[in-house]
């Protein structure tokens, strides 16, 4: 029998309810987990921050709560980690950016107190591409992390640290951010399950903006079950965000149990036209083939759907984003928190913000910003940033007349698995190109899943298979996802895992 | 499209306050301009007759109640400041008036 | 830039046409920010009403407060605006200390009102000055600058900075260009701002403390060669905080403008200071087409789209037309053209009637206002509304005259105490030993002095000179240190002498 960080969220939270271990003894392993594989030239880099301490003394106090018998959540004392995006007071949080090193926000975002009001000790804050800016994870301040498959691998990103560490076994579950594919496509490298929900289902309140209209919260898990357990507990209206969508989204976790029956008939999936071709690589087209015939034996019916504005949706995205975040970022000034740098002589308070910005900023960012202040200038606005407004209105057309002859929209993830660490470093096409299946769903935000597709039959790596729903319509994702996910594992013959973590002692 | 040149490429970053360097600029300025390339791509696409899109998710009319919630303390507020002086942010001194 | 000679006022308006435009903020007078839940009182002690939101932290989301777009429709409803269907807050870049997020959350080309005007008399005569738009916004921090010659901004060494003020509501009044008003600019633009002011009192929706910066005008001008009908170029000054300082901004930029063009220079676009002291602008910063603000819908917030049922709700709360009103007024104080206008042109209307509602009659409340307490406003160089003597207080020392408890000439010294915050008027009557002294017996005694002092006089008004008598009055008050009922002592005199 395998420790128990080797389980599943729900078989951590059930044997914590069935008395068979303590919230210490679950958070002290993945703690353990984390000191034996973060660090060193072989470590993960996946935590940027662990705070033991605080973590410990949570699952002392969950411990005790459920002695009492009253646990605050099905998910009380079973750890988790979050991403460096959310403000987590008390804890640092840095968003993968020298220009925040040692920054302690002096409040919690939303979904942060969710997690502390349902009692999950909170292991510490994951790495990130520097304000969620990257596909590799290699634009963190912070070093990039490793992909527990293959440590000389990116592990995806804006969210490499969050599915590293689920991958590794660090956590059980994890927040992650997803802008553009950053709970996703780091997902499909790492092997694990990641779930962007409609946009305004999860707050944003607390969340360091990239691109305010396309940012949305949401679990990086190891299944589709736990990714539905932690959705229903981060999602809800919050009065903080005034683009938080009224109500809640309930029956997530009942679509994910009953999903996994692996009923699909009736279910009418498409395939996007336009997420096919030479972009796709071999093994990764090799594999959601494979997952695609799964699913008719399921009793889903496949059909091709073309939506035929998604050709522009990069051109759109990659101009909407750096628009956004040249604005979000302009806080960044040394004045009131964060790095300042003092140039000699007597300085204007201009020249520190310029000298720290430079400083503090690494060329990702840099080259977002002036390509998002270029897309504002006077003279350009129409031409830039509102034609890609315009784009967006007809992806999202392109969306609803596809969502009224099927139910779910399906696609691999990303179009390759991970590659080696440096390889793409400096040419940011290469890097934007990765995102290319997973961004119109943040366009018109509507939510999307990846699930491990398999591994390639090239590299060994893993592959994902995203699915997008209609908006609100979450539940379907779980439940395509649950029954592909079991089917598949069944075919497997258990969940695919990268081994060098999958065993104690390793 | 047109392609940025330097001069424009340092006026965007005089605009965005980063003191890039001529290395820096000589590094980026290519990059930018390889990424307008790929991005230009959408110019015409869209005609007058499409509405533009800023929310994913159409709402109006998100209002608060007019009602005092507790805030930060002085402490709070000024614990990441580079510096402070009288319970207040201090920053270099300041050229040029307010917009 | 070379300094020219100011030109003579009546020469300017011979040669020139001004333009005006003016940009009003006002700050409302909410419980809570703009976008977040802080207070908003004023004179906080530093940095002790923010939150993440209004302190820019990375993470936080605004929130728009209903009541401030309420106020903001009613402004707009009370300036005859269109209200918008539809609007968005968007956000103007630009970096700045004492602006947290280095953006301001304003709005831009939807203005939530937009397309109105306002009528203001001056001189008997109506101008219509038209409502360009007026939208919502948020206040900036303040920052203090320390070191350097005089605490301002220029040879500081460093500034400090409290975001106390940081997200308080704005509305900007922005008028549409303002032209034909000639001579009478400086009075227009006055006048537009005391409407402005009086409209927003009336609203409730602001303290309209100009001296604590509720409101704060800018003033563009630019001249044109007189018949042209081309504008010249612009100067935008900018805080002028005082209705005398809008007058005295306008006549100096006038002045200058003219001083420029006539010896052949052109005027520069930029922005300029208002100094109260001797009345002057000096150069601020010069409006560069560099300037590029990225305006872009705000992404964290969601469209404006009052129902025409919330519109209609809210002009149901509109107070009175101030033209109706001013008619209605009129005939209820009973006062001529003469004294109705000179009471509106005073700003004294809502004065007069806080303090005919105080229970003073009109006639005595318009008479203390337009006389007394106007040549004190005057040589303190702020409006009538700015003094400390408030209409309560005015009716107060009437009913004491109306008593006979003190007569006008100790009410005067009445004034002087209030002004010198010494306390209620019958405090400063006791304190100040005011009260006019109606105990016959020490009258009759300094009448039976004034008569044997003046035999003269008491003879002619035996023999029926009763005109005579002003001279004993006049001694026996000085006797009783002004302390006497007049009238009383005239009739004590009669007596005696009949």
């Amino acid at each position: 029998m395998s420790s128990w960080i080797h389980k599943t969220a729900a078989e951590q939270a059930d044997a914590l309810a069935a008395g068979e271990v303590t919230s210490v003894e679950l958070v002290q392993a993945h703690l353990d987990q984390i000191a034996a594989t973060n660090d060193g030239p072989d470590g993960l880099n996946s935590f940027l921050h662990v705070d033991a301490e605080g973590a410990l003394v949570q699952a002392k106090a969950s411990d005790e709560r459920r002695a009492e018998g009253q646990p605050l959540h099905p998910l009380d004392g079973v750890p988790i980690a979050i991403k460096d995006v959310l403000a987590t007071k008390g804890l640092p949080t840095t968003a993968g950016s020298k220009i925040l090193e040692g920054w302690v926000p002096p409040y919690d975002g939303t979904v942060t107190a969710k997690i502390r009001a349902a009692g999950l000790p909170i292991l510490g804050k994951t790495n990130m591409d520097e304000f969620a800016m990257g596909s590799a994870n290699e634009n963190s301040a912070y070093g990039p992390v490793r992909n527990p498959w293959d440590r000389t691998r990116i592990p995806g990103g804006s969210g490499g640290g969050s599915a590293a560490a689920v991958a590794a076994f660090q956590a059980p579950l994890a927040i992650g951010s997803d802008t553009g594919g950053s709970i996703r496509q780091p997902g499909a490298m790492t092997g694990t399950v990641g779930v962007k929900p409609t946009y305004g289902s999860v707050s944003r309140y607390g969340v360091i903006a990239l691109a305010n209209s396309l940012d949305q919260l949401g679990p990086c898990t190891r299944t589709v079950l736990d990714a539905a357990l932690l959705q229903e507990l981060i999602g809800g209206h919050d009065p903080l965000d005034s683009t938080s969508v009224p109500g809640k989204l309930e029956g997530l976790v009942e679509a994910a149990r009953s999903g996994a029956a692996g009923d699909l008939s009736g279910v009418r999936i498409g395939i996007v036209t336009e997420l096919q071709g030479d972009a796709w690589s071999a093994p990764v087209v090799e594999r959601f083939d494979e997952a695609i015939e799964v699913l008719r034996g399921l009793g889903a019916e496949i059909t091709e759907v073309s939506l035929p504005s998604f050709v522009h949706a990069m051109a759109a995205y990659y101009l909407i984003l750096p628009a956004e975040c040249s604005s979000n970022l302009a806080k960044f000034d040394a004045m009131r928190y964060g790095l300042r740098v003092t140039p000699d002589g007597s300085p204007s308070a201009e020249e520190v913000m310029r000298v720290s910005r430079d400083a503090g900023f690494g060329d990702e960012v840099k080259r977002r910003i002036l390509i998002g202040t270029y897309a504002l200038s006077s003279g350009y606005y129409d031409a830039y940033y509102g034609q890609a407004q315009k784009i967006r209105t007809l992806i999202i057309e392109d969306f609803k007349k596809a969502f009224e002859s099927v139910d779910l929209l399906v696609s691999p993830t990303a179009p390759t698995t991970a590659w080696a660490l440096g390889e793409k470093t400096d040419d940011p096409l290469a890097n934007y190109l990765q995102d290319l299946a997973t961004i119109p769903a943040n366009l018109a935000g509507v939510p999307g899943i990846s699930v491990p597709s398999g591994t390639s039959s090239a590299d060994g790596l893993p592959t994902g298979i995203q699915f997008l729903a209609p908006v609100l319509e979450d539940a379907r994702l779980y439940r395509v996802g649950a029954a592909l996910e079991a089917a598949l594992t069944e075919r497997w013959g258990g969940r695919i895992v990268p081994s060098s973590y999958a065993q104690e002692g390793e | 499209m047109s392609q940025l040149s330097r001069d424009e490429v340092a006026h965007l970053a005089d605009l965005a306050r980063i003191d890039l360097d001529d290395a820096e600029l000589d590094h980026l300025a290519p990059q930018l301009n390889v990424i307008l390339e790929a991005v230009a791509s959408i110019q015409g696409v869209a005609g007058a007759d499409v509405v533009p899109t800023s929310h994913p998710i159409p709402m109006t009319n998100v209002f608060r109640e007019d009602v005092v919630v507790p805030g930060l303390t002085p402490e709070q507020a000024l614990s990441g400041a580079p510096a402070s002086e009288d319970q207040k942010f201090s920053v270099p001194r300041i050229l040029g008036d307010e917009q | 830039m070379s300094t020219r000679e100011l030109v003579d006022f009546d020469e300017v308006v011979e040669k020139f046409d001004p333009a005006m435009g003016l940009e009003i903020h006002v700050e409302l007078n909410t419980n809570t920010k703009m976008f977040c839940g802080c207070p908003t009182a004023f004179g906080a002690e530093p940095n002790t009403q923010v939150c993440p939101t209004c302190l820019g932290l990375p993470g936080a989301m605004p929130v728009v407060n209903g009541k401030a777009v309420e106020s903001a429709i009613r402004i707009g409803l009370a300036l005859n605006c269109e209200i918008a269907e539809w609007c968005r807050f968007a956000r103007k870049n630009y970096f700045y200390p004492d602006m947290p997020k280095n953006f301001q959350t304003s709005q831009y080309d939807e203005p939530i009102a937009f397309d109105g005007y306002l009528d203001v008399d001056v001189e008997g005569e109506t101008f219509r000055i038209g409502i360009e738009r007026a939208h919502m916004e948020e206040d900036t921090g303040k920052s203090t600058h320390v070191g350097g010659s005089d605490g301002r901004i220029h040879g500081a060494d460093y500034s400090l900075v409290d975001y106390n003020r940081a997200g308080i509501p704005l509305i900007e009044i922005v008028t549409k260009p303002i032209l034909g008003t000639g001579d009478k600019a400086p009075l227009v633009a006055k006048a537009y701002v005391a409407a402005i002011r009086d409209l927003i009192v009336a609203l409730g929706v602001s303290d309209a403390r100009m001296d604590q910066g509720s409101i704060r005008a800018d003033v563009n001008l630019s001249l044109a060669p007189k018949g042209s009908d081309v504008l010249g170029t612009r100067s935008e000054t900018k805080n002028v905080n005082s209705l005398r300082s809008v007058e005295r901004a306008v006549r100096y930029e006038m002045s200058r403008h003219a001083g420029i063009l006539l010896s052949g220079g052109s005027v520069l676009q930029e922005t300029r200071h208002f100094h109260e002291n001797d009345g002057t602008t000096s150069s601020g910063r010069e409006k560069s087409d560099a300037e590029d603000y990225r305006y872009f819908p705000e992404p964290d917030l969601v469209p404006v789209a009052p129902s025409r049922e919330w519109v209609e709700q809210l002009r149901a709360t509109l107070p009175e037309n101030p033209a109706k009103k001013r008619a209605r007024l009129q005939q209820e104080w009973g006062f001529s053209d003469l004294e109705m206008r000179d009471t509106v042109g005073a700003g004294a209307l809502d004065l007069v009637e806080q303090t005919v509602a105080a229970g003073a009659a009109p006639q005595a409340a318009r008479k203390w206002w337009l006389t007394e307490l106007a040549r004190r406003a005057n040589d303190a160089g702020v409006e009538l509304a700015e003094l400390s003597v408030t209409p309560a207080q005015v009716a107060e020392v009437q009913a004491l005259v109306d008593a006979k408890t003190i007569n006008d000439k100790l009410a005067r010294q009445v004034f002087d105490g209030l002004l010198a915050g010494e306390g209620t008027p019958e405090e400063i009557v006791a304190a100040r030993g005011l009260a006019v002294v109606s105990d016959d017996g020490a009258l009759s005694a300094a009448v039976d002095k004034a008569i044997a002092e003046n035999p003269d006089v008491a003879d002619k008004i035996r023999d029926g000179k009763v005109a005579a008598a002003g001279a004993l009055i006049g001694s026996v008050m000085k006797e009783m240190r002004g302390q006497a009922d007049a009238a009383r002592v005239r009739e004590l005199i009669l007596e005696k002498l009949a």
